[in-house]
């Protein structure tokens, strides 16, 4: 609650009193020698703080490969845990720099709040979970349910229009903190609680019987997540898109965090050679060194290693890549980025 | 010329005049400062691409909302969404102001009993509740009363006809059929003869010193009158009740546990301050004054509403005031615990969809303000109406 009132008098007083729009936020990050990242307030495998309070996850992971790039540190990030209904506000008050918190690209959202979206680094889609011993195994099976979901969400949308569409009913309990959230769900104040398909399953690790529940087979929408910048800044926007880019690209021409030093010796492949920054000088255009991009794969790693390391089938979250959007274009997913060079 | 100078200085140093003159600076400078901001803002929204203006009251919101005392659905408009905000804070205030004012005067009266248990029982009721932060209190409430209450299967049950269970209470829903319009015109009717009768008592007993037992009378009116009707007419009013279908009870009248736990939590909270507000009031009143009553033969209930009350209100009802106002404000923590109150849906899911903070919190803070600008109002008026005659 006190966050979000400073972050709204922050923006208020940001509105209202600077008089030039933020430009040159590059710059400003590179004199500062850091930058802030928004959060979430813990999802595991996505953003979630350790015990000493070191964040990890793979939107952690797109903060850390824009610090890479611009400083050759992963670490020169200050990270910002935000609810949902913060997080906008804090990025267009200048309280956050780029903002990595599982955020859904709109169209709403791309043109009318200020925002300008860099990316996608996670393909996701809205379901359910219930209770197994609740009976149910389809979500058409949910008229008259209550639904447990967070504030200032897509989630919010797309379940409004779900019901809507099918002609059933629901009770909507909608909670301002995802803690909060799980908290009544768990309790039994819901029947079922939607949110993205890896929010559930990132979730469902906080439940007191995390094998009590299962997720529902519907995916009811389509939620590209991706990191956020504030609209009206090219140059910043260009570095975070990059940065995202580089990290797809790397692991499409094979270049791995472990093998990244060798394959750079030896490579006689151009794209390759661009990548570890030998080649094309394409830090120059991006006001970054030309060893950005092979900072970031042997600092943060390519898309593929980020990915198994926190959300893969050998984490708690598991969620498989293979035959999920989020498999690289060549082996039929949607993950495809334009050529760095 | 001289004449001419000393006018024109004594002008100029004339008290008033100087008074005036500063007066306008000020006023310009605060114009300037306010069309500054707002120049300021609108350049800043356009140039980072942030909508303005109100036209998104007239488009439809897309979500839907827990509970609603107006009819409401995802595709009723963005102005739809803060009024059925507006009135689930309305709502909860006033229950919450009802309950906190029974319990506070309650609890005020039973700190000043002679009785060392009930003094003590209130004094520890005032001194934790007032000290333990209230969004502590309204989680506790929350959790304390969702884990506490069984699933809608096994739902507590009275007469078949009241059903408690963890997504709140269940009650019969009254349904008034044809022809119970009028039962309700005569029940405003008798209330009006009432107030009249009150009046005329007053009246009556200020010149004659009569008593005339207006309370038993109007009662007996306004009851009599109601049951009598209901006969007349035959009985228009059915009954809905609540029925397991599905996943919860459907029918009759719901009362979610979030607002349940709200009332609850606000209606404490705010009681423990009313309780010593109600004590400070009535220790103001001198001792002297129950020893006079006393003198004069008035019996110990007649000390306390004829003497004491009377005397206690007019300390009490200015910071009354302010605990009304208090807890109104204090409902917007509601967003905490899922209650849909104007925060939540306007200020939160409103907000988060259009974008368009700084005219969403304005109308939001402009409502709290209006909210606290009338409940001050009506205290004030009441005051006045407390006020010993012939003071000021």
């Amino acid at each position: 609650m006190y966050n979000i009132r400073i972050s709204f008098l922050g923006l208020v007083c940001s509105v209202l009193m600077v008089p030039t729009a933020f430009a040159g936020t590059l710059d400003t990050v590179k004199s500062q020698g850091f930058f802030n990242c928004g959060v979430s307030q813990g999802v595991p495998g996505f953003s979630n703080p350790d015990e000493n309070g070191n964040w990890s996850g793979i939107d952690v992971d797109v903060c850390r490969a824009v610090s890479a790039a611009i400083f050759g540190d992963p670490d020169k990030v200050k990270y910002v845990p935000l609810t949902a209904k913060e997080r906008f506000t804090a990025l267009q008050a200048g309280e956050i720099d780029v903002l990595s918190r599982n955020t859904t690209w709109t169209l709403s959202r791309d043109a009318q709040i200020g925002l300008e979206f860099a990316g996608v680094n996670f393909y996701d889609g809205q379901g359910f979970m219930v209770r197994k011993d609740s009976g149910i195994s389809s979500a058409m099976e949910l008229d008259g349910a209550s639904v447990c979901t967070n504030l200032g969400t897509t989630t919010e949308l797309n379940m409004a229009d779900f019901f809507r569409a099918n002609g059933m009913a629901y009770e909507p309990v909608v909670f301002e903190k995802a803690d909060e959230v799980v908290n009544a769900y768990d309790e039994g104040r819901c029947d079922t609680y939607t949110t993205d398909k890896s929010g559930l399953a990132a979730q469902r690790t906080k439940l007191a019987d995390p094998d009590a529940h299962v997720v529902l087979p519907e995916t009811i929408s389509k939620e590209p997540l991706g990191p956020v910048v504030r609209e009206g800044d090219g140059d910043w926007a260009d570095v975070v898109r990059w940065s995202l880019n580089a990290m797809i690209e790397a692991e499409e021409f094979g270049l791995t965090q472990s093998n990244a030093k060798t394959t750079c010796a030896l490579t006689s492949n151009p794209v390759v050679a661009r990548l570890c920054g030998k080649e094309g000088g394409t830090g120059a255009g991006l006001n970054l060194g030309d060893s950005w991009s092979y900072d970031i794969v042997t600092m943060v790693g390519n898309y593929g290693d980020v990915y198994e390391k926190h959300v893969g089938e050998n984490t708690p979250v598991g969620l498989a890549r293979a035959g999920s959007p989020n498999a690289s274009y060549k082996n039929g997913g949607v993950l495809y980025a334009p050529p760095a060079r | 010329m001289e004449t001419d100078r000393s006018k024109l200085g004594s002008f100029l140093f004339n008290r008033s005049v100087q008074g005036v003159f500063y007066q306008l600076i000020t006023l310009g400078l605060v114009a300037l400062g306010i069309y500054y901001i707002v120049t300021n803002t609108a350049r800043n929204m356009l140039e980072r691409g942030l909508a303005s203006g109100f036209h998104f009251l007239g488009v439809e919101s897309q979500f839907d909302i827990g509970m609603t005392l107006i009819e409401y659905s995802p595709t009723s408009t963005y102005f739809d969404s803060f009024i059925v905000g507006l009135l689930n804070t309305l709502l909860v205030a006033g229950i919450g102001i009802l309950f906190a004012t029974i319990i506070g005067f309650t609890v005020g009266i039973m700190r000043l009993s002679s009785n060392w248990l009930i003094a003590k029982i209130a004094e520890a009721y005032v001194e934790i509740l007032r000290n333990i932060p209230l969004l502590l209190q309204i989680f506790f409430w929350y959790f304390a009363v969702l884990r506490a209450l069984p699933k809608p299967k096994q739902s507590l049950e009275l007469y078949d006809s009241f059903f408690l269970n963890n997504r709140g209470l269940f009650i019969p829903d009254t349904v008034f059929g044809e022809g119970s319009s009028i039962i309700f015109y005569l029940l405003w009717l008798t209330i009006i003869i009432s107030i009249g009768i009150f009046i005329w008592a007053k009246r009556r007993q200020n010149r004659t010193g009569e008593r005339f037992p207006a309370f038993y009378v109007s009662t007996a009116l306004i009851l009599g009158t109601f049951f009598i009707s209901l006969a007349a007419t035959g009985f228009p009013v059915s009954f809905e009740y609540p029925e397991l279908k599905g996943f919860n009870f459907k029918g009759g009248v719901k009362l979610i546990p979030e607002l349940v736990a709200l009332t609850f939590a606000l209606a404490m909270y705010t009681a423990s301050f009313i309780a010593e507000v109600v004590r400070g009031g009535i220790m103001a009143v001198s001792k002297g004054q129950t020893e006079a009553a006393k003198s004069v033969g008035l019996k110990q209930n007649l000390i306390l509403r004829l003497i004491i009350i009377p005397q206690a209100l007019r300390v009490i009802v200015p910071p009354l005031t302010n605990q009304y106002l208090n807890l109104t404000k204090n409902s917007s923590l509601a967003a905490a615990i899922a209650y849909p109150d104007l925060v939540l849906v306007f200020a939160g899911t409103a907000l988060m969809q259009t974008g368009q903070a700084i005219e969403i919190i304005g109308m939001v803070m402009g409502v709290y303000l209006f909210l606290s600008l009338f409940t001050s109002l009506i205290m004030n008026l009441f005051n006045r109406f407390m006020k010993v005659d012939g003071e000021r």
